[in-house]
């Protein structure tokens, strides 16, 4: 039976009126401005727009400022904006091998054709809060050396010209590229579809992931091959125009995981690999993905798949944190209907275990069962 | 190189740059000169592009998110139609970069769209560009190997 539920409506409104005033907070402190954020809290504005899977820095930005800094809530927002747009089509596949470097690093080869930068890092600081930031701080100007003009290959290209590892798997002829936001998703999930659903997943659920395989729940001996960040050019074949138009450039994060090996009767051993790759500067969620897409990976590689991180129903289905926070905070909504119908239940339950109790416990039964 | 695909080539470069500009700055360059009437073949409209990349950087392509990308297009009253694509919601920029394409491939134009347009706001993105790889370059690492003992 449905029962609508009537009243609440001015409660509502009054709600959100007094969320809007607490957004604001005092107001006799400056109001942010969406370009503060999108400058001064930048990696929030990636990891926004990586989940939110839009890249648009001034959009993300705004859904932070709106949500009050719950960086899920804004992921929410921009989800819900993609839907309000049409799609002209897709882009040609970045060539990440041809990224403005600003940072990029391995953990296998010191001597990388194009040499190691460590960029704007976290690394090597001593994470120790810097009072002298909480106010009127102003930056020396960066260091400047000579630029190389040499090219940065992708290390495990390198690696890929004498057989050491294995390559990428080619496209199949005429195979279209999956993509979970027009199909539903259906198991098992092929390699692209993976990809999408891991370059838009948690972060954090990622990383848990990926950390327990670390630990041995599907362990698979991972080094970090390379990981980059930089701008990449966008092209995209507008069908009116007739050619491959430049659209511009984004900034882009990608982690090449290098893995134990595989091999077999006719195939000499080399390393397998993981693959991770989000919009802006986002490394913990690269590795993360790397780590996970390589541990999906398992029954193509004949492993046994027995730990969370490689059972891609279980991932896939819990990476996406708008799913996840709909479905877990749906719960606070209300349930009145349903609770009274296990109420309802629940005491009629009660009455019978009642009257099952005191029959069993009458003078002639307690009797009975002493014999 | 035949005629069509020279054009070509040099409209893609033209976009290369514009793409990377800002619409303040295209308008102020295209105020230099005495622009021909043109008109809206298209009204700017704002949309999405799926991005793709590849498995492993190099292999199979997949979905990695969507972008937000304007679109509009030109056609001057001598008849080119330009086009202009980029990256964001700002649909007088995708105008601008219509116009721009528009002007590129027109004979009375186009040269001067190249000298006074294009020309200096890809001088501009190489600066842009440079300064940032120089920033970049400076936190490459040099590793030396310590001598041990006295050899």
């Amino acid at each position: 039976m449905y029962v609508a539920v009537k009243g609440g409506e001015r409660a509502i409104e009054n709600a959100h009126r007094l969320l809007a005033h607490k957004r604001r907070g005092d107001q006799s402190v400056a109001e942010i401005g969406l370009d503060q954020i999108s400058e001064q809290l930048g990696l929030a504005v990636d990891r926004v727009m990586s989940e939110g899977s839009l890249y648009d820095r001034e959009l993300a930005a705004l859904a932070i400022k709106q949500a009050r800094g719950d960086l899920i809530e804004a992921i929410f927002l921009v989800r819900a904006f993609r839907a309000t747009l049409p799609r002209f089509g897709a882009s040609e596949p970045v060539d990440t091998g041809a990224m403005r470097v600003q940072r990029r690093v391995s953990a296998t080869f010191k001597d990388i054709p194009g040499g190691q930068t460590l960029g704007p890092t976290f690394d090597y600081t001593h994470r120790l809060l810097d009072p002298s930031l909480a106010e009127g701080f102003v930056p020396e100007a960066p260091a400047m050396a000579e630029a190389s003009i040499a090219p940065t290959p992708r290390v495990t290209d390198i690696l890929g010209r004498d057989g050491l590892i294995e390559s990428s798997p080619e496209a199949e002829d005429g195979a279209s590229v999956g993509d979970l936001t027009r199909e539903p998703l259906n198991f098992p999930a092929d390699r692209d579809l993976r990809l999408q659903n891991l370059a838009r997943g948690d972060e954090g659920f990622l990383l848990a992931m990926g950390y327990s395989t670390q630990r041995g729940y599907g362990r698979n001996h991972p080094f970090v091959g390379e990981i980059r960040f930089g701008e990449v050019e966008v092209d995209f074949v507008a069908e009116d125009v007739g050619f491959a138009v430049p659209l511009g450039a984004i900034e882009l994060t990608e982690c090449q995981m290098v893995n134990q090996f595989k091999g077999s009767a006719t195939e000499a051993p080399c390393f397998t690999r993981g693959y991770g790759l989000a919009f802006g500067q986002s490394e913990r969620k690269t590795m993360s993905m790397a780590l996970v897409d390589r541990a999906l990976r398992a029954r193509e590689l004949g492993e046994e798949a027995l730990a969370p991180a490689q059972d891609e129903e279980f991932v896939m289905s819990h990476s996406d944190n708008v799913q996840a926070t709909g479905f877990v905070e749906h719960l606070k909504l209300p349930h009145y209907v349903d609770f009274q119908s296990e109420l309802g239940l629940l005491r009629k339950l009660r009455q019978e275990f009642s009257k099952a109790f005191a029959d069993a416990n009458t003078p002639e039964a307690m009797k009975e069962a002493a014999e | 190189m035949t005629q069509h695909s020279n054009q070509q080539a040099q409209r893609k470069a033209a976009m290369a740059v514009l793409a990377h500009a800002e619409a303040g700055e295209i308008a102020a360059r295209l105020r230099n000169l005495s622009l021909p009437d043109h008109q809206d073949l298209r009204a700017p409209e704002n949309g999405l592009v799926m991005l793709r990349g590849r498995v492993g950087g190099d292999g199979a392509p997949f979905n990695l998110g969507e972008a937000t990308v304007s679109r509009a297009a030109v056609r001057l009253a001598s008849g080119e139609v330009g086009f202009g694509y980029t990256l964001g919601r700002n649909s007088e920029k995708a105008r601008l970069i219509a116009l721009c394409d528009a002007l590129v491939q027109s004979r009375d134009f186009g040269g001067a769209v190249e000298r006074d347009v294009i020309a200096p706001l890809r001088e501009q993105l190489m600066i842009r560009r440079k300064q940032a790889a120089e920033a970049a370059a400076a936190t490459k690492v040099d590793f030396y190997t310590m001598v041990r003992g006295e050899g």
